[in-house]
């Protein structure tokens, strides 16, 4: 039997969304659930951002309750970056006793690029040894070897980065994170399709789940913000001009324009399993997005 | 060796401010090295304090000024005991180590930093010192090129890069190579590419519990290679 609604779809062979909700930097959760509320029934399943770039926000997991109490399909999204082995383990059985059955493992970015510098970093563990955390505590056991009344289990990514100036060490990392238990995979936001037909040429000897990750664009400046200031993303310069070309008003439209062309593409080409859209503060945008990339249609 | 930097005048100043005579005490080995605290920053230190001293126009403080071989080794530290006759308080630019030491060794009298003791590690070029190791007490050097992730790589991570490495540089500092690039050409060159892909569990924070101590396998294993 699949560990959650999410790992049944995954198998299922229907090409997959997923979106992502950013929690708010406060107690006002009212546009959070808004969002959820908005995709919960569109999606096969919400990302909830944990601190995404090291901003301090509402957490995941609280986020992640919020779409299951409102009948949604929750991803927690866990990073190393905050978290020591025994807070990562406990969260992960706080998440698994209420029904958040679906993780994603990342390292976290640094606190450098976030809003509390001077923070100290954890990282006891990274993104692999988080799979494998999770696949000893399935086990039965937590990693101390000590038994667990009550064994979790749960269905968990990882992300991988196909735009990598420096593919090689990446791809290493990526065999590591599947040999790690790892099902599905989000990639870090794609721009350029020839990366990910390269990628998937690769990674389609795995037994693994790649959903593009796609990042909606709402101007030329955020782009090159991104580019300098968020890690892991690498926005061709083809993509700012594209954008930049557009008139002021229409910006966001045509990052829009340009999400939907990558998703049609994807699917057309049936380059990967899926897509995960990440619209970084539009959410709002994300029915459209689907709408025209033909993906719209009630998916629980 | 064991880098340090100066503190401020202004934090020097603020901190001596209960103490009328103070002795300023250099360090003659790594400090003396890394420009921190050696008998000339301790010389320079002092002419800066009295010029402060002076402008500042009602100063009540008066300098003395020595430097000892090594301030972590009590067997330096013996010669510091004419020293303090007239002395209200020992203002140490040692490292962390030698301050507790000087602490150690003379327990009655009030010991200060002069310095923030901020890594091991090395000269890269003339005037500029990069961490190399963190002391880990478990090294993995073996199996990574001989480049070390744990102080090298900002997240300290033992599987590979994060996707956050770009231009070679990485996320938190884009003047700072990634470490796992580095390692990964290294291995690469030494044909040694499999140690990467070897799956490296959870660090043991606990092989040596902190506070740590080393005992000196030499002494204990009598016989043993030492005649």
């Amino acid at each position: 039997m699949a560990n959650s609604l999410f790992e049944e779809k995954l198998y299922s062979g229907e090409f997959l969304v997923t979106t992502e909700v950013g929690p708010p930097k406060g107690a006002d959760i009212s546009e959070m659930v808004h969002h959820i509320d908005l995709l919960k029934d569109k999606v096969d399943a919400i990302n909830i951002t944990d601190h995404q770039s090291s901003v301090m926000r509402f957490p995941s997991l609280g986020g992640c309750l919020l779409v299951k109490e409102r009948g949604g399909e929750p991803i927690l999204q866990v990073t190393c970056r905050d978290r020591n082995r025994l807070a990562l383990q406990a969260d992960l059985l706080l998440a698994y006793s209420r029904g958040i059955n679906n993780v994603l493992c990342l390292t976290g970015d640094s606190v450098d690029v976030g809003d509390h510098k001077e923070a100290k970093p954890v990282f006891d563990s990274d993104s692999v040894q988080l799979l494998k955390i999770i696949r000893t505590m399935e086990s039965g056991t937590d990693i101390g070897g000590n038994e667990l009344k009550g064994t979790p289990k749960f269905c968990i990514g990882a992300s991988v980065h196909p735009e990598a100036d420096f593919i090689e060490p990446q791809l290493i990392k990526f065999d590591k994170k599947v040999a790690a238990g790892a099902q599905f995979f989000q990639t870090q936001g794609i721009f350029d399709l020839r990366s990910l037909r390269r990628f998937m040429q690769y990674a389609s000897q795995f037994d693994v789940k790649i959903l593009a990750g796609i990042i909606v664009l709402a101007s030329a400046g955020m782009a090159r913000y991104m580019n300098n200031n968020v890690p892991g993303i690498i926005v061709p310069q083809a993509t700012i001009d594209e954008l930049a070309s557009a008139e002021k008003d229409k910006r966001l439209q045509k990052g829009i324009e340009i999400a939907v062309g990558l998703i049609k593409t994807i699917k057309e080409e049936n380059l990967c399993h899926g897509v995960h859209i990440m619209a970084v503060g539009n959410e709002r945008i994300v029915p459209d997005i689907l709408e025209a990339a033909q993906l719209a249609g009630v998916r629980h | 060796m064991i880098v340090a930097e100066q503190k401020s005048l202004a934090e020097i100043r603020q901190m001596i401010t209960p103490y009328q005579r103070v002795l300023i005490l250099g360090c003659g080995t790594c400090m003396t090295v890394c420009n921190a605290g050696g008998e000339r920053e301790v010389s320079f230190l002092h002419n800066a304090l009295r010029l402060a001293e002076s402008r500042s126009g009602n100063g009540i403080h008066t300098f003395s000024e020595y430097t000892v071989k090594r301030q972590c080794d009590y067997e330096f530290l013996d010669s510091l005991v004419d020293k303090i006759g007239d002395v209200d308080a020992i203002l140490s630019l040692g490292c962390g180590i030698g301050v507790q030491a000087i602490a150690e060794r003379l327990p009655d009298l009030p010991v200060l930093p002069g310095v923030n003791t901020s890594f091991m590690g090395m000269a890269e070029e003339w005037g500029v010192w990069d961490e190399r190791c963190a002391a880990c007490g478990d090294c993995i050097l073996a199996e990574t090129g001989g480049i070390c992730p744990i102080t090298r790589c900002t997240k300290g991570i033992l599987n590979g890069p994060c996707a956050g490495t770009k231009n070679g540089k990485c996320e938190a500092n884009k003047d700072m190579d990634c470490a796992w690039i580095l390692i990964y050409k290294r291995l690469e060159r030494l044909g040694q590419l499999d140690k990467m892909r070897r799956y490296y569990p959870l660090r043991n924070f606990r092989t040596i519990p902190r506070p740590r101590r080393v005992a000196s396998k030499a002494s204990i294993d009598v016989g043993e290679g030492n005649g």
